[in-house]
């Protein structure tokens, strides 16, 4: 089997439910806006396309949220992306806000930097929300989602997440077919949180690679011995099992300790479109 | 000649509220009746849209006049027959997604679905009793049955209403789609117009399959409803994703001729059948007693 073949899409149809979905999702709790991070990567901007798509330009408000470390080629990438869909912009440059945060503690890791950085931008992107009074949207993907590469109440946060169902091999198809530049799609992809960062180098497996392998675990339920009979690397199957179970917590709302007999969370359970 | 004029209303329930839905049967019957149709058909849970979850009971009604809905549709199938589904509560406060059909004022028919799917995105079980029969029915259009959603992805279901005499099936879901390929087509459309197409096939019967359209809790349904002839051809289909009333007028005289070149009914054995699952369930319970 090529599994490769399994994760191609039809753009037509996958375009139609997601518009639809982010049309219907929105405007159920009288939202006609949305808001968006735009970091010129390839998932936010097929976010932005799509949501353009959806609401029409004008409805959607994109923010450019720089670091001072940010590689001026990502804004570069996002303004061509805001010329594309007619979407507003707005740039707000987030170092004075985090800076003094990161002065207090000098010895801050990488990952404790960026996840600071990701989550002012939540806070940036939510607190637009009301100001634009439009619902914050997302640009995680399937892999991420599922590999826990991303921050918690950081970029993982939104209202509605159109992506979150696709790989990222996936998102670069739709990508393609709705319009996003192709320097865009081809470039490494980055958090961009610090120096030289890489999501593959971090990873340290390539999202193609990676893809394959979470479509047979995830998708079509093998088990990690399945897996590494149709010729994946034991310790690579091992590494990516691991890190979904790992990761499990992050998507999933805070666990509540249950003394009731009936709380929110294990049967207080209706549905979040109630009444719409 | 028997022409049946019918149509499915492809619509998109709101979420839980019962009264805003019956507007919404009220204006496509309102539309069905300018097109002269006889038998309008809608999707499950029609009066209340489908991720109900706790909400079942707040929405649920019993299959009778006393329920004001019910009385309403009562009143508007003097017009045309119709078919909807909804959440029914009985006696002794059970809750069903059941479909109902009216005629002429009259319930003639109520089906409780029988196969409420609880594995994957599904969770009815939970929040919802089962049905336990299959039935044909009597109309004025000839012998009907109903199956509700994932009841037609059980063989034994159509089969079961085929040997009732039901000639023309009405299957009415909230199908969500998935499953995506380089085809233009979602996975889930797919299986459903095939497996629909091969009942029609197989029973020489008419199936029309009434689907929803929309989005609740992330799920979309994909709508595309069809009408396939007793020679298992489509006859019409409506489109995918979008609201629409597809109309259509069916020759039921078709059945007969089909049937004249392709007798699978009268050849069908279901005293062997019976015979043989009766043998295979003695064994099984043997077997699982030897267990």
């Amino acid at each position: 089997m090529d599994i490769t073949q399994r994760l191609l899409l039809n753009a037509g149809v996958t375009r139609r439910v997601l518009v639809a979905f982010l049309r219907r999702e929105l405007e159920r709790f009288g939202f006609r806006k949305a808001v968006l991070n735009l970091s010129g990567g390839v998932d936010s901007s097929l976010s932005c396309f799509l949501t353009a798509e959806a609401l029409g330009g004008e409805n959607v408000l994109a923010l450019l949220l720089p670091y001072r470390t940010s590689v001026p080629e990502s804004a570069e990438h996002a303004r061509q992306v805001i010329g594309l869909t007619g979407v507003s912009s707005k740039t707000i440059d987030i170092t004075p806000m985090v800076e003094p945060y990161f002065e207090q503690f000098q010895q801050m890791s990488d990952v404790r930097r960026g996840n600071v950085m990701a989550r002012m931008r939540m806070i940036v992107l939510y607190d637009h929300s009301v100001q634009w009074e439009g619902l914050p949207i997302g640009t995680s993907n399937k892999t991420e989602l599922l590999l826990g590469y991303g921050t918690l109440f950081g970029d993982m946060a939104s209202a509605v997440n159109p992506l979150g169902d696709l790989y990222k091999t996936q998102v670069r198809q739709m990508a393609r077919a709705v319009g996003v530049p192709e320097a865009i799609i081809q470039k490494a992809p980055s958090a961009d949180l610090w120096v030289g960062q890489t999501d593959e180098g971090e990873l340290g497996f390539t999202y193609a690679e990676v893809d394959k392998l979470l479509y047979l675990l995830v998708d079509e339920r093998y088990k990690p011995e399945e897996a590494i009979a149709a010729g994946f690397d034991p310790k690579f199957v091992e590494t990516v099992v691991q890190r979904i179970r790992a990761s499990q917590f992050k998507r999933m709302p805070p666990i509540v300790a249950k003394v009731s007999r009936r709380d929110v969370g294990h049967d207080f359970l209706y549905p979040r479109d109630w009444g719409t | 000649m028997l022409k049946l004029r019918v149509g499915l209303a492809q619509i998109s329930p709101i979420l839980g509220s019962v009264q805003e839905n019956l507007q919404l049967h009220l204006e496509r019957i309102e539309e069905a009746k300018e097109q002269q149709v006889q038998l309008l058909c809608f999707p499950e849970l029609s009066l209340t849209g489908y991720v109900l979850k706790d909400l079942v009971p707040y929405v649920a009604m019993t299959a009778t006049e006393s329920a004001p809905a019910i009385a309403e549709l009562l009143t508007a199938s003097e017009s045309m027959d119709l078919l909807f589904g909804f959440i029914e509560e009985d006696k002794r406060h059970r809750y069903y997604i059941s479909a109902a059909y009216l005629s002429q004022g009259r319930i003639v028919h109520v089906h409780r679905k029988v196969y409420l799917p609880t594995y994957g995105m599904f969770e009815e079980e939970r929040y919802l009793a089962t049905g336990d029969r299959f039935r044909a029915f009597d109309t004025r259009f000839g012998r009907l049955g109903v199956l509700v959603c994932e009841d037609f992805w059980h063989i034994s279901a159509p089969y079961a209403l085929w040997m009732d005499g039901a000639d023309v099936l009405l299957l009415i879901s909230a199908s969500p789609g998935r499953g995506l390929s380089p085809e233009a087509v979602l996975g889930s459309s797919r299986s459903v117009e095939l497996i629909n197409q091969m009942y029609a096939t197989f029973l020489t019967d008419f199936v029309l399959h009434c689907n929803r359209v929309g989005v609740e809790d992330g799920l979309n349904f994909w709508g595309g409803s069809t009408i396939f002839g007793p020679d298992g051809r489509l006859v019409a289909q409506a489109p995918y994703f979008e609201e629409s009333l597809l109309v259509a007028e069916l020759d039921l005289g078709a059945t007969r001729r089909v049937r004249m070149q392709l007798p699978l009914l009268r050849d069908e054995r279901p005293d062997l059948l019976y015979t043989e699952l009766r043998r295979m369930l003695r064994q099984s319970g043997v077997a699982s007693r030897e267990q």
